[in-house]
Order: structure tokens, then C-alpha cells, then sequence
């Protein structure tokens, strides 16, 4: 029911932890549903320069994560903002149907994380 | 290395049955329903099986129907019994923790006006016997206990609920799927009026069951067509099924003494490692009414599936609660059951062992999974608000 994308995305995910110095961070989902997903953004001049993810969840959850940190590295905010839950899919090769949530777990962290970043910048 | 720790979601077929079941693919082809010498032959061999398949569970010939397997014959046993007993009472008991062969069937026979008790378990996964005679009505007309469970292996007090149901004349059918095989079961003795087995889950074939019924107990029938099976279950006979399905038992209960104390060996030590070993894990379930072949363990701070993943990618294949991986987002009623925590419900993992595995898998596994569980909670957010700091991997 996996896609090879995802299982090699497994065993090796990308921009797993934390970054200490983060600009924004976005938390979504809760344990009791199965899913929590964290996000950490590093944002130079509106661009992110680095992402990282703390995920607990199903295979599907973490592949999510690690793609959508690789979609929106290099990425300025507003294009970040653009990535979708179907990018997610699509770069894993496809979803079972019961799993398309985690895609939008990912997509959601990118949006806190960069709502917090912005909620930061009002306040400086 | 791979190793195969999901026994109880099927086994590997033995190659003594695998034997027994080949002629009668081609060689020995014939309808068993046939008149004719083809079908006479078949017929000889399914006769002949059918009173094996008796034997070893202490019933007699004409109480064993062969089915598609454990789903179906639970299908049967209980809308064919709510339905011939309706207008005697519609109250039926069953339990929080039965397979979804048996869920999905209650919560059908709900919606069409049947009212169905669901008894608690202990922490140990354990039905009470006194909870049940509470819950008995004078519209009781059948109940059903799952002699162990697919999940957590707890073994319930099916002799004592036996002789409860046969003295209260209340109809009792047990899906015995995960304990065939494993248990001794004798039908006369326990007061089993219904009983629910499926070939592949002790090194059978895939596709075959049975359902005992009791002579005198009367059951709708489910499938309809020829005069199978007494004319109680249409279907061309499934002559090497039935043929696998009594050799697989044969061998299972001549094996069991020795196949449990070693398949308990195992299982024990790996329990007893896992637990010592890897920090803020917990067994689901007690150690004593539990079926030798089971283990399942909860990881706290990360998912089960995620656990199962990765541990197919070093070869190993189990089983995760987490209904996350059977296509549902709920996780496992089973372990709710036992009053565990979602979270908890969330991060459990059924190991089933089996008579192929070997220490030397056992030990590989312990291994990889201290890996796992270890990379997976460096992953995961709730490791670091729990454990107060990130680890580093």
C-alpha cells in the first residue's frame, strides 16, 4: 500500500530534529489522534533557509514531514505557503486513501510554523 | 536475516499438509457432490477428513461444516443463530475485544433490532464469568466469547462460560480461530455449542474453516445453494482444503505440547529482554491466560506503524494495534479495553511467534527493535516535552 518513494523516504527521512535558533515553529495534530507533527523554520529575508520535523505518527506521517521539509527549503514564505497536500502526494508517489490526512498534517505545520514566524515579526 | 513474527495473522503452510493436499488439485479432481467415480473418490477423502477434523476437537461427523474460513463461519454461527432464535428473545452478549468477523456481524444484527451486551475485560484482557450471569436477561439467546484473542492472546474462561450457557439453555459459540493450535480444545467438554477455527492460522491452507454446530442446535442458514455440507451451506466442496485443514490440525495437536514449550521459550525471553531492556515499554496483557505464541508491547512517545516500518526495512515483519495500518484511524478497541491510554493504544505492536522461529531470530530482532525504538523516539515530539531534552542520534 506504500509507494517505494515512501519506504526509501523511511529509511532514510531528510531534516529530522530541531533547529535551536528557530524563527518559526508550528505544531499540529495531537497523540490521541495518532499524529503530532512539530516543524522548525530558519528564515533569512523571508526566505527559508532551513527546515527541520519532529513527527510522531505512521510511516506515512514521517514520509510527509521529511518531503514537505524538502519542498519548501529555498522557498521564499509566500511560496512556502503555496505548497500544498497534493505536492505532498505527488512527491511521495501517491497516498493510500486513509493516509492523504498525514499530507495535510505537513502542509498545516508548514502554515503554523510560518504564522508563528510572522506572529514574531510583528512583535520586534 | 528475515524474520516472520505475525503468526497469528497467518503461518507458513507445513509441507506434510501442503503433500496431503496435491492430489487433489488434479489428480483426484472430481465434484465430491458427483455421483460418479471422480466424485465418489473426492468425496471418500472429505468424508475421511471431516471425521479427523471431528475427532480432534471431540465432536462428532455431523457437527463439522466446512467454510471459507474463521470470517464466515462467525458470520454464520451468529446471524444464523439470532436469526432462527428471534422470537425467543433478541438479547445477545459478546465482549469488548472480539475480532471484527464477530463485531462487524453484532453491530449488523443491532441495526436490525438485535440488542447486543458487550462485557468489559480486565487489564489482563480477561472477560468476567459473574459479569456475565449479570448481564444475562430473560431475552438472552445466545452468547459469544472469542476463546482468545488475535490481539493481546488472553484466553478466556471458556469452560466455566460453557457450562454457565449450557445449564441457563442459552445457545454459546466461540470463535476459537487464534486458539486452534495452540489449546486443547475438546467442544463436549467445554459445552460448546458453536465453534469457529480457520485452517491457516495452524500451517494450514488459506480459504477453509469450519463452524462446529452442536446436533439439536438449530441455525439459519448463511449461504445458500446446493446441497452441501447437509444442505445447511451451498459451495462446491473444497476437497484439498478440507484434505489440508484436517492434516494441519492433525499435526498441530500431535505437536502442541512440544510446539508451545518451545514457541513459549521464545516468546518468554523475548518479552523479558524487551521489557528490561528498552525504557517506558509496557506489555498489553497478562502473562498467565495468554496464548504462548503472543506478545504485544506498547512503545511509548511513537506510533506502532511507523515501528512496523521500519522494522520491515531490517527484514522483520510484525503486527501494529494501531488500526493507523488496517485503513482506519482508530486505534486498536483491543487495547483501549485494557484501559490503556489512546497514546498507548496507538504505540502497541503484536510479535506472534511460531514453531519456525529460532532463538537466533529472537535475539536479531531484541536487537533491531532497541534500534528502532530508539531512532523513532529521537523522531518524536512527545519524546522531547516528556523526556524534557533532545537525544541525539
Amino acid at each position: 500500500m506504500y509507494s517505494q518513494k515512501i519506504i526509501e523516504t523511511l529509511s532514510n527521512p531528510k531534516n529530522v530534529g530541531e533547529i535551536a535558533d528557530a524563527d518559526g515553529i508550528g505544531t499540529v495534530g495531537n497523540a490521541s489522534c495518532g499524529d503530532i507533527m512539530e516543524m522548525f523554520l530558519k528564515i533569512e529575508n523571508d526566505v527559508i533557509v532551513d527546515a527541520k520535523f519532529k513527527t510522531f505518527g505512521c510511516g506515512a506521517a514521517i514520509a510527509s514531514s521529511s518531503v514537505a521539509t524538502e519542498l519548501i527549503i529555498g522557498k521564499t514564505i509566500d511560496e512556502a505557503l503555496k505548497v500544498t497536500n497534493a505536492d505532498v502526494v505527488e512527491t511521495l508517489e501517491g497516498l493510500p486513501p486513509q493516509k492523504i490526512h498525514c499530507s495535510v498534517l505537513a502542509e498545516e505545520a508548514i502554515a503554523e510554523a510560518i504564522k508563528d514566524y510572522r506572529a514574531k515579526q510583528e512583535k520586534k | 536475516m528475515k524474520v516472520y513474527l505475525d503468526n497469528s495473522a497467518t503461518t507458513r503452510m507445513d509441507d506434510e499438509v501442503l503433500k496431503s493436499m496435491k492430489p487433489y488439485f488434479s489428480d483426484i479432481f472430481g465434484n465430491a457432490s458427483s455421483l460418479h467415480s471422480f466424485g465418489r473418490e473426492a468425496l471418500a477423502k472429505v468424508d475421511e477428513s471431516r471425521a479427523l477434523l471431528a475427532k480432534l476437537i471431540n465432536a462428532k461427523t455431523s457437527e463439522i461444516y466446512i467454510t471459507s474460513g474463521g470470517t464466515e463461519s462467525d458470520n454464520w454461527a451468529l446471524k444464523g443463530a439470532a436469526y432462527a432464535h428471534k422470537k425467543e428473545g433478541m438479547h445477545i452478549i459478546s465482549t469488548k475485544i472480539e475480532h471484527p468477523a464477530v463485531m462487524q456481524t453484532l453491530k449488523a444484527l443491532e441495526k436490525d433490532g438485535f440488542s447486543i451486551t458487550y462485557l468489559d475485560v480486565d487489564k489482563d484482557g480477561l472477560v468476567s464469568v459473574s459479569d456475565l450471569i449479570d448481564a444475562v436477561r430473560d431475552d438472552t439467546i445466545l452468547v459469544s466469547v472469542m476463546f482468545a484473542n488475535n490481539e493481546i492472546g488472553s484466553i478466556q474462561p471458556i469452560a466455566e462460560i460453557g457450562k454457565f450457557c449450557s445449564e441457563e439453555g442459552i445457545l454459546f459459540h466461540t470463535d476459537a480461530v487464534q486458539a486452534m493450535g495452540s489449546i486443547k480444545v475438546d467442544v463436549k467438554a467445554m459445552n460448546i455449542d458453536m465453534l469457529s477455527l480457520s485452517a491457516h492460522k495452524f500451517h494450514g491452507p488459506k480459504g477453509v474453516g469450519l463452524l462446529y454446530i452442536k446436533d439439536g442446535v438449530r441455525i439459519d442458514r448463511l449461504i445458500l445453494g446446493g446441497h452441501q455440507e447437509r444442505s445447511y451451506r451451498g459451495g462446491t466442496t473444497n476437497v484439498a482444503g478440507i484434505v489440508g485443514m484436517a492434516k494441519a490440525l492433525e499435526i498441530a495437536v500431535n505437536e502442541m505440547e512440544q510446539n508451545n514449550a518451545y514457541v513459549k521459550k521464545l516468546r518468554d525471553y523475548f518479552i523479558e529482554r524487551v521489557l528490561k531492556e528498552i525504557p517506558d515499554c509496557k506489555l498489553n496483557g497478562g502473562m498467565e491466560h495468554r496464548l504462548v505464541s503472543n506478545a504485544n508491547i506498547s512503545f511509548d512517545y511513537i506510533e506502532g506503524e511507523s515501528i512496523l516500518m521500519l522494522l520491515d526495512l531490517e527484514g522483520i515483519a510484525v503486527s501494529s494495534g494501531s488500526a493507523c495500518s488496517s485503513g482506519s484511524l482508530e486505534p486498536s478497541y483491543v487495547i483501549l479495553a485494557l484501559g490503556r491510554k489512546m497514546e498507548e493504544a496507538h504505540s502497541s505492536i503484536r510479535f506472534s511467534f511460531g514453531k519456525d522461529n529460532t532463538m537466533e531470530e529472537t535475539e536479531y530482532t531484541i536487537e533491531k527493535l532497541k534500534e528502532v525504538v530508539a531512532k523513532l523516539r529521537s523522531w518524536s515530539p512527545l519524546f522531547k516535552e516528556i523526556k524534557g531534552g533532545t537525544l541525539n542520534v
